[in-house]
């Protein structure tokens, strides 16, 4: 292990890799800060210019982007009661009455020394837990993998749904079908192409990500006609009032810190579930723990109902990655984004990462303490001034995103074709967001959807086309009652509230 | 009887399951392959069903809670020219080159979008583009590919 992070360290430490989470870093949080543009906006943006890097450079940069976007989030939800993305929800309970208060600028430092901390403490866990997983991992087969495959998919329809369990299920079925236009992997009999040359190598992840993240939340807020920045053009830079934090906050803060990271990064490592569950149950944990004086305050202004949620999302962060490096299978959509950056720079995430590309498995994980660093030291005395990127009106924001969109798919292929295609899925996506149908289940299942195919065919031959692969094996019996479980409570709360 | 938007969605996907399961049905597999416990259809065949079978569902059971979208509020006048404005970008971006047609875009977009600062309009697209394409070309050795720039001998 430790030649491990040696390995690690000299990669990370490049000058590149350095200026690189430096541009993720600042990219992210200025684009994860304008209301409706999240992590997964901001990483699909990035993917263009990762083209000319090498594997560890592209994905130390979109590791870079990820933090930068949730930190930015918090920044909107504490400033606007807008939060950038969904993770930051509940950073705004108690972010935005401290900075009616006056005291934005301390809810913002209380909330950068919180990310940091629960972001580095869950980097150490990722550092352990990493290495061992994939030696557990390399015993899975591939009946274990397609059950995993299945859990991952459910567990994220469930999480990611607000309580449209099925809506995200047909999402899933949607990704899981666009990957199966083109080539058959195997046979290469071309399906879904309808005659069509262009769709024989399958449908791009950069086009479908694009489509459905970018351009269709660029699409969205022209549509819902609101402004990201009408708000943010009442800012002030003088209100933002002094970033000090006192003796009293540090201890509170120092409180809340350890048990937000666990919390965070265990609910990080789970599939599906991520950055949004983990602040809440963290918020929720918090005043729990807290005495009866402190409890009153939340929802007022409390540095505890501040820091608790800041810590558990950027701890589930890099519990997220936990799945994707060990396993292969990512267990939110912005994971899901990178492993098919990976696949696109020809890398197979997954139990050999760890001997077969040693540096970018580390490098990695090395980066996110540089990226923490940064982040803290970068960002913290730069706020005022980032925040002024909230006034950038969406006249000029929306047609820039669209141009990003456009220019990354132009870069891919040369063709026309594609730059339709994005521009009429990212029209149905718009559409299908209205009336809450979640996207990130679409881009997991369409990532993974080639895996899932090849390990249903490897199980199927095993067994000699019989089912019974999915419970010969104790480990895929259980992740299949798992599965179940979810799909049971799924079904069961669904009643439950109707009657 | 008025079908709630949700249910037209589950419908059309419903619609779109049945063409996939036809589809799927209709792959041509090798001979040899098609018996085989997996062949190039099984995959899809499965999904076909199971798009049947959850959008059924949709449409069978009642609605927890209903998405209410206000139309008059929406700005489907801007989303109309705006998406006219990207085909034509996407048609003209091989012939007239990156450039070229991307400054345009965004010009256009801009002014479509309300924007009347020519300055801020002019910088943010022809000098930005320009820039933009330096740092992909010149400085990250990104392939752009831009026939006008090519023939005009400023890019390689």
């Amino acid at each position: 292990m430790i030649e491990g992070i040696l390995i690690g360290l000299s990669t990370a430490l490049s000058f590149t890799n350095i200026l690189m989470v430096m541009v993720g870093c600042f990219a992210g949080t200025i684009i994860g800060m304008l209301p409706g543009l999240g992590p997964m906006t901001a990483i699909a943006l990035m993917i263009p210019i990762t083209y000319g890097f090498d594997p560890s450079t592209g994905l130390i940069l979109m590791a870079g982007v990820y933090y930068g976007a949730v930190f930015g989030g918090s920044t909107s939800s504490i400033l606007l009661n807008a939060p950038g993305v969904p993770g930051t929800v509940a950073t705004a309970f108690d972010g935005y009455p401290m900075a009616q208060q006056g005291k934005a600028g301390k809810a913002l430092a209380i909330a950068a020394y919180s990310s940091f901390a629960g972001g580095t403490i869950s980097a150490i866990f990722l550092l352990i837990a990493a290495p061992s997983l994939s030696k557990v991992s390399l015993s899975f087969q591939s009946p274990d993998y397609f059950a995993l495959m299945i859990l991952g998919l459910t567990a994220i329809s469930a999480f990611s749904s607000k309580g449209q369990f099925l809506k995200a299920m047909m999402m899933v079925i949607l990704g899981l079908m666009l990957a199966t236009v083109g080539q058959d992997s195997l046979s290469d009999i071309t399906r879904f192409t309808f005659n069509n040359m262009n769709l024989t190598d399958g449908i791009s992840f950069v086009l479908i990500v694009m489509a459905t993240f970018a351009m269709s939340e660029a699409l969205t807020i022209i549509f819902r006609g609101k402004d990201p920045n009408r708000a943010a053009k009442q800012i002030s830079l003088t209100e933002l009032g002094s970033i000090k934090v006192n003796k009293e906050e540090t201890i509170k803060m120092a409180k809340t810190i350890p048990r937000s990271s666990i919390l965070g990064f265990l609910i990080g490592v789970l599939p599906g579930a991520g950055a949004t569950i983990a602040s809440f149950l963290a918020y929720g944990m918090e005043r729990n723990y807290v005495n009866e004086e402190e409890k009153k305050k939340f929802g007022k202004g409390s540095v505890h109902g501040l820091s608790a949620p800041e810590t558990a999302n950027n701890a589930a962060c890099s519990g997220s990655f936990v799945p994707l490096l060990t396993l292969g299978i990512p267990g939110s959509g912005t994971t899901a984004v990178m492993l098919g950056a990976l696949l696109g720079f020809g890398i197979q995430p997954g139990p050999r990462l760890y001997q077969t590309n040693p540096e970018i498995f580390w490098s990695v994980i090395m980066s996110m303490y540089i990226g923490m660093v940064i982040l803290l030291i970068l960002n913290l005395p730069l706020i005022p001034y980032i925040a002024r990127i909230l006034a950038v009106p969406r006249n000029f924001l929306i047609p820039l995103i669209l141009f990003f969109s456009v220019t990354g798919i132009y870069l891919m292929s040369f063709n026309n074709f594609d730059i339709f295609l994005m521009i009429g899925i990212a029209l149905v996506a718009t559409f299908l967001r209205l009336y809450d149908f979640p996207m990130p289940p679409l881009i997991l299942a369409f990532v993974l959807g080639g895996l899932m195919e090849e390990t249903l065919r490897r199980s199927l031959l095993i067994s000699d086309g019989s089912p019974s692969f999915l419970w010969e094996r104790p480990i895929t019996l259980i992740i299949l009652l798992v599965t179940t479980i979810i799909v049971g409570w799924q079904i069961f709360s669904t009643f439950r509230k109707k009657n | 009887m008025r079908i709630s938007p949700t249910k037209f969605i589950s419908l059309l996907f419903l619609v779109l399951s049945v063409l996939y399961l036809y589809s799927a049905y209709n792959i041509q597999v090798f001979a040899f392959d098609e018996n085989a416990p997996f062949n190039a259809r099984t995959f899809p065949i499965y999904l076909g069903y199971a798009g049947i079978f959850l959008s059924s569902l949709k449409i069978i059971l009642p609605e927890k809670t209903t998405v209410i979208v206000d139309h008059k509020v929406l700005d489907y006048k801007s989303i109309i020219y705006l998406i006219i404005v990207s085909v034509i970008y996407g048609a003209v971006i091989l012939k007239i080159g990156y450039f070229l047609s991307t400054s345009l875009f965004l010009i256009s977009s801009y002014y479509l979008l309300g924007e009347r600062r020519w300055i801020w309009m002019f910088t943010l697209s022809f000098p930005f583009v320009a820039i933009f394409m330096y740092l992909l070309h010149g400085v990250l050795n990104i392939y752009l590919r831009d026939p006008l720039l090519q023939y005009l001998g400023i890019i390689g």
